[in-house]
C-alpha cells in the first residue's frame, strides 16, 4: 500500500476554509433538491384534468433535469375535494415540501394558498382562472394562467382576426353555454367585454342549457331559428357530444364553431364519441407552442412517461403544469435557497423567456398574475387539435368555412 | 322559432317522454302492487344502460334490440330480489322499506363506479347521427326507434295484465289484497313477479335509452327523481298514469325550451309536480285514498 505525502500548508487550508464559507449559495443549492409538493385532483370529479396534469408533472422531471434543474417531487391528490386539499398541503409542508404547485381549481387553489400563507410557502399556480385568487393580497402565491377575464378578451379577439385572415365574413353569431358556475362566469365576462371590442359582427342570441340534460336538441333547434354565421359555444365534453351530435342530425351548418375560451372540444373523450364530427371545431385558448424547443423537448419525455396518452390533447394542462415547475425550479436555481421568503422572492422576480405556452416572458405583476399568457386559435384537424392561428405558432392554415357535416364517415 | 319548428320540438318532446313513460311504467306496477316504492329506480335504469353498453361493445348488439334479453333479465332478478330482499319488508314501516331501497341503490351506483369508473359512456350505432325529414322537420332516427321500442314493450305489458291469467291475479292483489289471498291466490308469488314485471320494464327503458344518450353511474339519481316526477304528476299506481306522465313531462319540458329557456326544462317539469300535487294530489290518473 502506498502513502500520498497528505502535508498542507497552512496558507492553502486557510485558503480552502475561505473558500468554502465564502462559496456561493448557488453551490449549496445545486446539491439539495428542491421539494415540490405537486397538489392535483388526481381523482373524484375533476379526475380527468387532473390526471392530464398530473401527466405533465410526471414528463417535467427529465425536462427539468436536462435543463440543469434539481428537483425532487411529491405527487398528492387532493380528490376533487377544496377540504382535502387544505389538509394535503399542511402535510406535504410537514413532509419537507420547499414549494407547492396546483391545484387545477380555483376553490381548491384558495384553500392551499391560505395554508401557504400561514406557513410562508411559496405556491405557483398551474391552472386556476377566479380572479379573486390573486385579489387577496396573499404574498405566498403567484399564478402562470389567465384569469377568466383574459381569457375571454383574448378568445374574442382571435375569433376577429382569425374569421378575417381566413376571408370568412360573419354578421351574426349566437352564443351556447352551460348555465354551471364556469359557463356563467364565461356568460358575464363576454357580455361585459364583447361591446367594449368593437367586433365586427353581431351576437343576436345567447343561450344557457343544463349540462345534466339528456341531449341538446330543442337548443340546437333554437339555433337553427336563428341561424348565426358564428356559433360561439363554452362546453365540457359531455355537453360537447351531446351537442355535436344534435348539431349533425339537424343538419345545423354555421360558418364557424369557435369557443372563446374553454375545455371539451379537445378531450380524448369527445374524439372517440363523435369521430370525425369533432373536426374543424375551433377554440382560443392559451396552447403549448410547437414551435417552442422546450415544448418538443416535454412532448418527447411525455411520449416515455404517458406511451398511451396523446401529448396533442394534454399539452393545455401538461404544459401549464411544467411552467409552474419550471418556474419554482428556476427561482431555486437564481435565489440558492429553499427558504420560503428568499425562495418567493425569487419566484416573484422570475422572467423566463424560454418556455412552453404561447406568450411572453413568463414573469409576474405585483398580485402575482402573468399578464404576458396569450392565447391561439386551435381547430381540430384530422382528429389533431392544431394551431392555426397566430402564424408565429401556427402549424397548418385554418379551414374555414367548416366543412359540411355530410360526407365525413 | 317558426311554427314547424316548434312542432318538430314538440314531436321529440313527445318520443322522448315515451320513453320516460316506460321507464316511470315499472315504479308504478311495483307500487301499484306490492305497496313498495323502489327508491333504486334510476339506478336500475343505468344498471340497464351499462348492461346494453356491455352487450354492445362484446356482441355489437344495438341497445334497442338489447332491450329484450335484458328486459328478460331483469324480470328474474326482480323476482329474485323481491324474494330474498324486498319481501321481508313489505309489512314494516315505510322508512324501514325506504332506507332498504336507498341502501340498494348506493350499492349500485358504488359497484358501477368501481367497474367502469366514473367517465361518460356511449353507443356508436349506425344511425345515431341519422334523421327522418318530413318537409322542413327534422326528427332524429334513433328518437322514433327509441320510442317504438317503449310503444311495443308497453303494449306488450298492457296485454299481459289484460289477457293472461298471472296478469288479471296481480290486478287482482292490487285491487284487493285480502280478497285475492281468501280465493287462494299465492299472494308473494304475485307480489314478485309484479316486482319482476317492474324491473323488467325498467330494463328494457334503460337499455333503449343508452341509445338516446350519454350514461355515467352519477346519472342514476336524477333519472330516480324523473321517475318519482312522471308517476305522481301520472298517479301512483297507475299504468295509464305513467305512460301520460311521461309523455306530458317530455312535451312540457320541451315546450318551456322551445318558448322560454332550455335552461328551464326542470324548473317547468317541477312546477307541473307542484301543481298536480296542489290540484289533484292522487295525480292526473290516480285514485283517490278513501
Amino acid at each position: 500500500m502506498s502513502h500520498k505525502n497528505l502535508t498542507f500548508h497552512r496558507r492553502a487550508v486557510l485558503a480552502g476554509a475561505g473558500a468554502l464559507i465564502a462559496s456561493p449559495a448557488i453551490v449549496r443549492a445545486q446539491e439539495k433538491k428542491l421539494k415540490i409538493g405537486v397538489l392535483l385532483p388526481r381523482s373524484g370529479f375533476f379526475a380527468q384534468a387532473g390526471q392530464s396534469c398530473h401527466r405533465g408533472a410526471l414528463a417535467s422531471v427529465k425536462v427539468l433535469a436536462d435543463l440543469g434543474y434539481n428537483v425532487e417531487l411529491m405527487h398528492i391528490d387532493t380528490e376533487s375535494n377544496a377540504d382535502v386539499a387544505r389538509t394535503q398541503a399542511e402535510k406535504a409542508i410537514n413532509e419537507g415540501a420547499h414549494c407547492l404547485v396546483g391545484a387545477f381549481e380555483s376553490g381548491h387553489t384558495l384553500a392551499i394558498a391560505q395554508v401557504c400563507e400561514q406557513r410562508q410557502t411559496p405556491l405557483v399556480i398551474n391552472v386556476a382562472a377566479a380572479p379573486n385568487i390573486t385579489q387577496q393580497g396573499y404574498q405566498y402565491l403567484v399564478r402562470n394562467f389567465p384569469t377568466g377575464g383574459m381569457l375571454v378578451t383574448n378568445g374574442l379577439k382571435l375569433v376577429t382576426e382569425l374569421t378575417r385572415s381566413a376571408g370568412v365574413d360573419i354578421k351574426t353569431a349566437a352564443f351556447l353555454h352551460a348555465n354551471d358556475t364556469f359557463g356563467t362566469s364565461m356568460r358575464t365576462a363576454v357580455d361585459a367585454i364583447f361591446p367594449k371590442l368593437d367586433m365586427p359582427f353581431k351576437l343576436v342570441e345567447s343561450i344557457a342549457y343544463d349540462p345534466k340534460a339528456q341531449d341538446l336538441s330543442v337548443e340546437v333547434t333554437k339555433l337553427r331559428s336563428i341561424n348565426p354565421d358564428l356559433l360561439m359555444i363554452v362546453t365540457r365534453a359531455g355537453d360537447a357530444i351531446k351537442l355535436t351530435r344534435d348539431m349533425v342530425r339537424q343538419k345545423f351548418e354555421p360558418k364557424a364553431i369557435i369557443s372563446p375560451g374553454s375545455p371539451g372540444l379537445y378531450d380524448e373523450e369527445f374524439f372517440k364519441a363523435v369521430g370525425p364530427y369533432a373536426n374543424y371545431f375551433i377554440y382560443n385558448l392559451p396552447w403549448a407552442n410547437p414551435k417552442s424547443a422546450m415544448t418538443q423537448a416535454l412532448e418527447a419525455s411525455f411520449k416515455q412517461t404517458s406511451p398511451d396518452n396523446r401529448f396533442a390533447l394534454d399539452c393545455f394542462n401538461a404544459g401549464f403544469t411544467f411552467e409552474a415547475l419550471l418556474v419554482a425550479a428556476d427561482a431555486f436555481k437564481r435565489a440558492g435557497a429553499d427558504d420560503g421568503p428568499t425562495l418567493m422572492k425569487a419566484i416573484k422576480a422570475s422572467s423566463i423567456k424560454d418556455h412552453v405556452m404561447t406568450g411572453g416572458p413568463i414573469a409576474f405583476n405585483d398580485k402575482g398574475d402573468n399578464l404576458n399568457i396569450t392565447s391561439a386559435s386551435v381547430e381540430n384537424i384530422a382528429l389533431t387539435p392544431t394551431v392555426v392561428y397566430p402564424a408565429e405558432a401556427a402549424t397548418a392554415k385554418p379551414v374555414l368555412p367548416m366543412p359540411s357535416w355530410q360526407g365525413r364517415k | 322559432m317558426s311554427l314547424p319548428l316548434f312542432v318538430e320540438v314538440l314531436i321529440q318532446g313527445m318520443l322522448t317522454g315515451l320513453v320516460y313513460g316506460l321507464m316511470a311504467l315499472g315504479l308504478s306496477v311495483i307500487f301499484g302492487v306490492v305497496r313498495v316504492v323502489n327508491f333504486a329506480h334510476g339506478e336500475f335504469a343505468v344498471l340497464a344502460m351499462y348492461a346494453a353498453f356491455v352487450l354492445f361493445g362484446l356482441f355489437h348488439l344495438d341497445p334497442i334490440i338489447a332491450s329484450i334479453p335484458i328486459a328478460a333479465a331483469f324480470f328474474v332478478i326482480g323476482y329474485l330480489l323481491q324474494r330474498a330482499v324486498v319481501q321481508p319488508f313489505v309489512t314494516r314501516p315505510q322508512h324501514e322499506q325506504f332506507i332498504l331501497l336507498v341502501g340498494l341503490s348506493i350499492v349500485i351506483v358504488n359497484a358501477l363506479l368501481l367497474i367502469f369508473g366514473p367517465e361518460s359512456r356511449h353507443v356508436d350505432l349506425p344511425y345515431s347521427f341519422d334523421s327522418f325529414s318530413i318537409g322542413s322537420i327534422l326528427i332524429d332516427e334513433v328518437r322514433v326507434y327509441g320510442a317504438l321500442a317503449a310503444l311495443a314493450v308497453t303494449a306488450v305489458l298492457f296485454a299481459f295484465f289484460r289477457f293472461t291469467s298471472t296478469g288479471v291475479a296481480i290486478r287482482a292483489a292490487a285491487d284487493n289484497l285480502v280478497g285475492a289471498a281468501v280465493v287462494g291466490l299465492d299472494v308473494k308469488r304475485l307480489y314478485a313477479i309484479s316486482f319482476g314485471v317492474g324491473l323488467a320494464c325498467v330494463g328494457a327503458a334503460g337499455a333503449i335509452m343508452m341509445a338516446l344518450t350519454d350514461m355515467t353511474p352519477m346519472l342514476a339519481p336524477s333519472l330516480t327523481l324523473l321517475a318519482f316526477t312522471i308517476v305522481i304528476v301520472g298517479g301512483l299506481g297507475s299504468m295509464v298514469g305513467a305512460l301520460a306522465g311521461g309523455l306530458l313531462i317530455g312535451v312540457a319540458e320541451a315546450a318551456a325550451s322551445a318558448l322560454a329557456s332550455p335552461s328551464m326544462k326542470s324548473m317547468v317539469s317541477f312546477g307541473l309536480l307542484i301543481v298536480v300535487l296542489a290540484l289533484r294530489p292522487q295525480g292526473l290518473f290516480g285514485k283517490a285514498e278513501a
